[in-house]
């Protein structure tokens, strides 16, 4: 096992070094710079700025140097705002991003496990239907406007819980995390049915019902295990983009979390700031990829004794 | 009094086309430790009947429309799914055909026989339950239970899981077991050992067993009473003496004459004069299992053939016989490089095999077919018949696009399929017509040679001997030459002219089918033909 973990996690540097290398060209070739304004900035001041940051330098030495101190976990200053560097302004936002990601799993997960076991026990019928028809619909609404739309009804309509803020009036972090697990829970519910659906048929669930178990005996010690293999697997990349936050949902309702900082760095051709929000993303996604495979493995009695054979 | 009184059973299924009755109106009546066979083919509702009794029919679209089941005093039928739990594993326990899927592959065996202990008895500590799975998993001939009680199903080969699966029927002490195809998934020799275990078994817990089989051969000399069903209805009834010597039904005879006991019919038997047409010298394919980053050890190698050297002539019918395993199917599939081989020499034809390039290789393809064992899986659901029959033609340009359809449409009327099914899709056949098709389509580029895996081996015996004589017919009017791969001798023994038998990737012995079936000269040849399930008549 840790071979195969130690395996994956060598692998991830290649795949890191190419998100690098992509991502670092494609900013250069972006039109603009980080010190553009609106007005013309005097060509003395933009050459002194390019030079205090290294920007003159040539392009590939501009990157390795940049490799050089990621190396060193420097992830450099942020052009735009010139006193805190990235490492500082990603860990503000953390956090709050990592809470309210984590709330917002867990909501998808809940909801979607169980609307997911609930149509698969009574397939094409109105258990079926119901819940099936609202992940359809979770999935079709985006979250600027089920955002709102949740503000709308609990927040403004019945008054019951705060529209904006964290952690500064109690509640305040239920609207941001459903509004965020919304389509992910939506998925989770088609996955976990289709999934269920395949292991109900299986000859081993008409073996355990030939042995006399209680259908929920049958659901929770027969079924479920084999039947969530494809939300694990979903799940990986799913709590990734959820842990690394999420900019509408962030904005609508105020949540001082780290999603706005990717788009405000891609406005600002805030070079070193994208770089490092896309190598953290990339990191989680293989992270939590890594850790939905492990998952997986320990899941299947079969893959696990394989793994430990290798 | 009888343990077990079943009248006039009637099941149904209602699906979009409409309703159909599976079980109709079937009758029969059981006593302590007696055994029933019921035999009949796939669909023919043997299943669905006793599925019926403990309510494991999937309602819906099943439904039992009417009838009665007498369990010591009990009508099943009358009780309701909570009080049926109660019989369920406990007094009526089941054994199901394939041990691989009817196992769950994410317990642990010992879980698996503790919690049908313990979910009848609530009160049974789980230090007992486990004791007596492990006595249960003894008698069963497990060795060293002890270790094996935690392992998983994978981990067993397919007789020791079937052994596993007995031992989860027996743990509860029922009074009643139902055993649907237990051996249909077994390798002949392995058969031979688990029907002698439940056998043993039944009489040793006087057991009462009805056991559902499509196989009269297998039953013939446990049961004291056989049902012979068709279309959900018991078209014969009787003890084996009866079925076999004074059998009135037309479908029961069908049945019995259709288990090929017989040799190869003469006017079929190939010319021995003639060239040799396939040769295979010193083949040798080995599987490696690699291990590291780049997968650059070599750890360990499966030998699947391992140095097989045989000649088939010109218009033969080679046999090859072997236990799963036995690498019967990759020294086929080597033969026509749809594995590549290590070693050895390979000639079909003019070609020799294993020096073609990429692209010679391709249009050598057109001289030698390959007919699979599984024709579902192995006809593209997707194309229409005429497109599967089409394509190789085209391909091999071997008739224009105008002429297309007429070909498609004669080789349908060769393997006896109707022209208006042209435009079919596979899924809308029946097994045997499937297999037709598969046929039709190795046919179609008028090969010389044919490798045959297992053709026959999931289709029922009445289809199964309609489909071998087609093989034969085709075989000398079209002066094929085949290998026919198969784990079942009397199919063998039926259609070829000589059989190599297989045994871990080596040949143990070749001869003339008649001579080998008389006298078998190699110890593991004896064990495997004693080990065919052989109908006692006096």
């Amino acid at each position: 096992m840790l071979r195969f973990i130690a395996q994956r996690l060598l692998t991830a540097i290649p795949v890191l070094f190419v998100v690098i290398l992509i991502t670092f060209t494609l900013i250069r070739l972006a039109p603009g710079g980080p010190f553009d304004q609106e007005r013309r900035v005097p060509q003395v001041v933009l050459e002194t700025l390019n030079k205090r940051y290294n920007l003159d330098d040539p392009v590939h030495v501009q990157f390795f140097n940049y490799l050089g101190n990621l190396l060193k976990g420097d992830f450099g200053p942020s052009f735009k705002y010139p006193t805190r560097t990235v490492t500082e302004m990603i860990s503000t936002g953390l956090p709050v991003t990592l809470e309210l990601g984590f709330y917002a799993l867990l909501f998808a997960m809940c909801i979607g496990i169980a609307s997911g076991v609930v149509a698969a026990l009574r397939p094409n019928s109105l258990q079926d239907y119901v819940p099936m028809s609202l992940a359809m619909a979770g999935i079709c609404l985006p979250s600027f406007v089920l955002g709102p739309l949740l503000i709308l009804i609990f927040g403004i309509g019945l008054n019951a819980l705060p529209i904006s803020g964290w952690n500064a009036t109690p509640g305040d972090k239920i609207l941001p995390a459903i509004t965020l697990g919304a389509a992910y829970a939506a998925y989770v519910a088609r996955l976990t049915r289709g999934g269920m659906l395949e292991v109900l048929s299986q000859d081993y669930i008409r073996t355990a019902r030939a042995k006399g178990l209680s259908p929920l005996r049958i659901l929770t010690h027969h079924a479920l295990r084999g039947g969530l293999a494809p939300v694990v697997s979903f799940a990986g990349p799913a709590a990734a983009m959820l842990l690394s936050g999420s900019f509408v949902v962030e904005t609508v309702f105020q949540v001082p979390g780290l999603g706005r900082f990717y788009l405000q760095a891609a406005f600002n051709r805030d070079y070193t700031m994208i770089l490092g929000t896309t190598i953290f993303f990339a990191t989680l996604i293989i992270i939590f990829n890594l850790l939905a495979d492990i998952l997986l493995v320990w899941l299947n009695p079969k893959l696990r004794e394989n793994m430990l054979k290798s | 009094m009888s343990l077990l009184n079943v009248k006039n059973l009637r099941t149904s299924f209602y699906t979009r086309e409409g309703q159909t009755l599976a079980v109709d109106d079937v009758s029969f009546s059981l006593n302590k430790g007696e055994v029933l066979g019921i035999v009949g083919e796939s669909g023919s509702g043997k299943s669905v009947a006793c599925y019926s009794l403990l309510g494991l029919v999937p309602s819906p679209p099943g439904k039992i429309e009417g009838g009665s089941a007498i369990f010591d005093g009990k009508d099943l039928l009358k009780l309701n799914e909570k009080a049926l739990r109660a019989y369920r594993g406990n007094r009526i326990a089941m054994i199901f055909q394939d041990p691989m899927t009817s196992l769950n592959p994410f317990m642990r065996v010992g879980d698996q026989l503790i919690e049908a202990l313990r979910c009848h008895n609530k009160t049974l500590s789980k230090k007992a339950a486990k004791e007596k799975a492990l006595s249960a998993l003894e008698e069963v001939g497990i060795n060293n239970a002890r270790e094996r009680i935690d392992s998983y199903p994978h981990e067993f080969s397919g007789g020791m899981r079937q052994r596993v699966m007995i031992a989860m029927a027996l743990v509860t002490e029922p009074e009643l077991i139902i055993a649907d195809e237990p051996t249909t998934a077994l390798d002949v020799t392995v058969q031979k050992q688990i029907l002698q275990l439940l056998k043993d078994l039944q009489a040793s817990h006087d057991l009462a067993v009805i056991f559902i089989t499509h196989d009269l051969g297998v039953v013939a000399d446990m049961a004291k009473h056989i049902l012979v069903m068709k279309n959900g209805r018991v078209v014969e009834e009787g003890s084996p003496a009866d079925i076999f010597e004074n059998c009135s039904h037309p479908y029961t005879r069908k049945l019995i004459a259709a288990i090929p006991q017989s040799a190869k019919p003469d006017e079929f038997k190939y010319d021995s004069s003639h060239e040799d047409f396939v040769e295979a010298k010193n083949v040798v394919t080995h599987f490696n299992n690699t291990r590291g980053l780049f997968r650059q050890r070599i750890v360990s190698t499966v030998k699947a053939v391992d140095d097989i050297s045989l000649n088939i002539r010109e218009g033969e019918i080679f046999g090859l016989v072997g236990e799963s395993g036995s690498g019967k199917s990759t020294f086929g599939r080597s033969l026509i490089r749809l594995v590549e081989s290590q070693a050895g020499d390979i000639r079909i034809g003019k070609h020799r095999i294993r020096e073609l390039g990429n692209t010679s290789l391709r249009e050598a393809r057109r001289d030698f077919q390959m007919i699979f064992q599984d024709p579902y899986a192995s006809l593209n659901p997707r194309m229409t018949v005429f497109d599967t029959l089409a394509e190789p033609l085209l391909l091999h340009k071997l008739a224009k696009k105008n002429e297309v359809l007429e070909r498609v449409n004669h080789l349908m009327d060769e393997v006896g399929l109707e022209r208006k099914h042209i435009r079919k899709y596979p899924h809308e056949f029946s097994g045997g017509q499937r297999q037709r098709i598969a046929i039709a389509r190795a046919l179609a580029v008028e090969p010389r040679f044919i490798v045959a895996d297992e053709p026959v081996s999931a289709l029922d015996v009445t289809i199964q001997a309609q489909i071998l004589d087609l093989l034969l017919k085709l075989a000398k009017k079209h002066q094929l030459t085949m290998l026919f791969i198969s784990h079942d001798l009397s199919v063998v023994r039926y259609l070829c002219d000589r059989v190599a038998v297989m045994q871990h990737g080596k040949i143990v012995e070749i001869e003339e089918t008649e001579k080998l079936f008389l006298s078998p000269q190699q110890p593991y040849t004896q064990k495997l033909l004693s080990a065919i399930p052989r109908i006692h008549t006096n």
